[in-house]
């Protein structure tokens, strides 16, 4: 009797807890899901198709090989409009690239100042850069970049009274115009000097921190390296006789002739991006701080150790685990709001890509490409970022 | 992300989307929902689309849209109008989120093809100039070597640009803007010295500038810009009833009807003029066209003539005041020509 209701439980148990498995409703959950990602992005893909048949419209990427016809005011790299769409691309990728690197520096820079600065217990310091952050903070991107371009930049002079500085530089609401240099024959042996100097005073400091271990004596690492990482490149330099000559700009009738510009696109861009991305690092980094405990700073001095190298030695190392995380998400932040370079006619990836796709029609691919691009500079700065992170974490034993 | 990669994205997105539905043609799609969906210019052009203090839009392309409205509803107020920047003009028709584009277009083999996209009717010849302030005291555009130039992205004015300096051997700095609004604020501010657009453009942003008169256009026309209303392609029953309504007021010119006049016109004897106005016995053009039989004669008497919409948007009785020229009527040495409507 007892033995029949235990067998009839089990039967009625296994029947249900299929159902109630947790592992197998998770599968099943999954495959649903997957199934459905599926089935939409068949859904897309066949419409799209349709559509574009119907429309008379080919797709593919076949037409990037295509003369792109249109000119590019800022390009890093050989360009006219006799090259293709796909050089066209590749002129807006750099120019995202470079903005978002100096962006990404500059930003940092600032960011790392201000959030130590709202930390000073000078006063005045500590609330300026209070205020700072408050008003960066709070402003739209795009405002930031209109403030630099139509409030800062296109209120200097017009070119024909540019401001002029010392060194043929010559600053007017067309950009910054600088002589340019022009490389004499031999000029790469002095980035070759620095490469080297900085090889050598890598090998110094490995064999200085190896004699610090063993004797404790420490070696001046810092001048030694400086003295090579500088000396090496002047003194090739004055070897070679100064192998470089500047070709300065000169009023032309319309505009500036000869030199190099950078123009104010560019530069409202690159100020709006990292003013206002260095808002949210300073706050980055003053929580940081704050979250390295008070007995660290304490124990430091207790033992002697000076102000100076308690920061850099003790709370630095311990603040960057916290400040890599969300500096990381900063940083795409600050790669992807580049994007809005099409508001002020920056030739960014983005605006290059617009102008694609207005003359080609091809909206489908260069979406692709805006997508596959950001995803990819994005993953690859995750990636660095999380590298560093693992390098930084505290090793514990 | 930017308001541009959004429309485009999200007209991509239409594009893969919305398609099974919008499978009808366009004709029925606007009869079903009562109105037209018109693209018209995004900047205020005045004289070609421009939307008035009290949100009332006038101008050539405007009128196009009214033609076809009313064409189709008997009504030239049935439009609904979708300002759009020349960047967003041909996703925003390709996507089908609006029904035809009367925006000052030109007609290219690209625009026609591989765009997708189908054209006939030109409602404005015109042709690309440039514009230079007149303190810089210049002559003629091949003077214009080492100039910063403004000019908008995504339009055929960009492409004529490049190929005018490349094949005169002159250098030149584009300045590029997205936005007709920050072309025209960067001209002002000095960041360029010369502005180059269709030059029927020309003519209506040197009135919005502060100093009209410090301003000159200069006698080169560099390219031939053929402006007109596109459809989407392979609609062709939707494509006759947009090109005819631009015809029908070119023929309404050529026989003399206006506004004023067409009630009257419709005692006419003359076959011709009665098969236009729709008093034929019988007759079956505006059926097979696929709208009523009046339709014609509802352009006329609600929007009007060809002549009288050049001449009130940028004609004579426009500030404007731009010569009939290229877009006078065939018989007195333009180009504007309609086909027989037999
Ligand atoms: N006809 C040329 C250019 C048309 C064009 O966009 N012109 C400018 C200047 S006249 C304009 O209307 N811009 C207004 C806007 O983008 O909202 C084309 O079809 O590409």
């Amino acid at each position: 009797m007892v033995t029949s209701t235990d067998v009839r439980d089990d039967g009625g148990r296994s029947a249900t807890s299929l159902l109630y498995n947790p592992v197998l409703r998770q599968i099943i959950y999954q495959v649903l899901t997957c199934a459905f990602i599926a089935w939409l992005i068949w859904y897309a893909a066949s419409n799209v198709a349709e559509n574009l048949a119907r429309a008379n419209m080919t797709a593919g990427f076949g037409f990037l090989t295509g003369r792109a016809g249109f000119d590019i005011a800022q390009s890093a790299i050989p360009y006219s409009s006799d090259s293709p769409f796909t050089r066209a691309l590749l002129v807006g990728f750099i120019n995202t690239i470079i903005i978002a690197v100096c962006g990404i520096i500059t930003a940092t820079i600032i960011g790392l100042l201000v959030g130590i600065g709202r930390l000073s217990s000078n006063w005045l310091i500590a609330k300026l850069c209070t205020v700072y952050v408050e008003v960066f903070r709070n402003i739209p991107p795009l405002l930031v970049i209109f403030f630099w371009y139509k409030g800062v930049l296109s209120l200097l002079p017009d070119v024909r009274q540019s401001l002029s500085l010392p060194l043929s530089v010559y600053v007017s609401n067309r950009g910054i115009f600088m002589p340019a240099p022009v490389f004499g024959e031999r000029f790469w042996l002095i980035p070759a000097a620095l490469v080297v100097g900085i090889i050598i005073s890598l090998i110094y400091r490995a064999m200085a921190r190896k004699k610090q271990m063993a004797t404790g004596k420490a070696s001046p690492i810092l001048l030694v390296s400086l003295a090579l990482i500088i000396g090496l490149p002047v003194l090739t330099f004055i070897a070679l006789g100064t192998p470089i000559t500047f070709d300065p700009p000169v009023l032309g009738k319309f505009n500036m002739r000869g030199g190099t510009v950078v123009g104010p696109e560019f530069l409202s861009l690159y100020m709006a991006l990292s003013f206002y991305t260095a808002a949210f690092i300073a706050e980055i980094v003053r929580a940081g701080i704050k979250g390295v405990s008070k007995g660290q700073s304490e124990a430091a001095a207790a033992l002697g150790i000076r102000p100076g190298l308690t920061t850099r030695l003790i709370i630095l190392p311990q603040a960057l685990r916290i400040i890599i995380p969300p500096l990381t998400s900063q940083y795409l932040n600050l790669t992807k709001n580049s994007s809005l370079a099409v508001a002020i006619g920056f030739a960014d990836l983005v605006a290059v890509g617009g102008t694609i796709l207005n003359q080609s029609g091809h909206s489908i691919e260069i979406i692709a490409i805006w997508m596959g691009v950001y995803v990819t500079i994005s993953l690859a700065t995750s990636l660095f970022m999380n590298w560093f992170n693992t390098k930084m974490a505290l090793v514990e034993r | 992300m930017s308001k541009k990669l959004l429309t485009a994205v999200i007209g991509t997105a239409l594009l893969g989307l919305t398609a099974h539905t919008a499978s009808a043609g366009t004709l029925e799609d606007v009869k079903a929902k009562g109105f037209l969906q018109c693209g018209v210019n995004g900047s205020n052009l005045a004289g070609f689309g421009a939307q008035d203090s009290s949100g009332k839009w006038t101008g050539l392309d405007v009128d196009l849209c009214r033609a076809v409205a009313a064409a189709v509803f008997g009504d030239a107020s049935k439009v609904k109008y979708t300002p759009l920047s020349a960047k967003d003009r041909f996703p925003a028709l390709q996507s089908g989120e609006i029904d035809m584009l009367a925006r000052n277009t030109t007609w290219t083999i690209n625009r026609d093809s591989a765009l997708g996209f189908d054209f006939r009717a030109v409602n404005y010849y015109d042709g690309q100039g440039f514009m230079v302030p007149k303190k810089l005291n210049v002559k003629s555009a091949l003077e214009l070597s080492g100039a910063a130039v403004c000019v908008q992205s995504g339009t055929t004015t960009e492409l004529n640009l490049a190929d005018y300096f490349k094949a005169n051997n002159l250098q030149y700095n584009p300045v590029v803007f997205e936005k007709q609004e920050e072309v025209d604020a960067a001209y002002q501010a000095g960041r360029c010295d010369v502005y180059t657009t269709d030059q029927s453009g020309l003519y209506s942003i040197r009135l919005s500038l502060a100093n009209p008169a410090d301003h000159v256009i200069l006698p080169e026309i560099i390219s031939k810009e053929p402006l007109g209303p596109a459809v989407r392609a392979n609609d062709s029953k939707w494509f006759d009833i947009v090109s005819w309504a631009h015809y029908a007021m070119v023929a309404g010119e050529e026989f003399g009807v206006t506004t004023a006049n067409v009630d009257e016109k419709l005692k006419t004897e003359n076959p011709d003029l009665k098969r236009f106005l729709g008093e034929e016995k019988d007759q079956h053009i505006g059926k097979d066209l696929g709208v009523d039989e009046k339709w014609a004669y509802n352009i006329i008497k609600q929007v009007g003539n060809y002549g009288e919409s050049f001449n009130r948007n940028v004609g004579e009785g426009s500030p404007l005041k731009i010569a009939r020229g290229l877009n006078g009527l065939w018989s007195k040495g333009g180009l504007q020509y309609a086909p027989p409507i037999r």
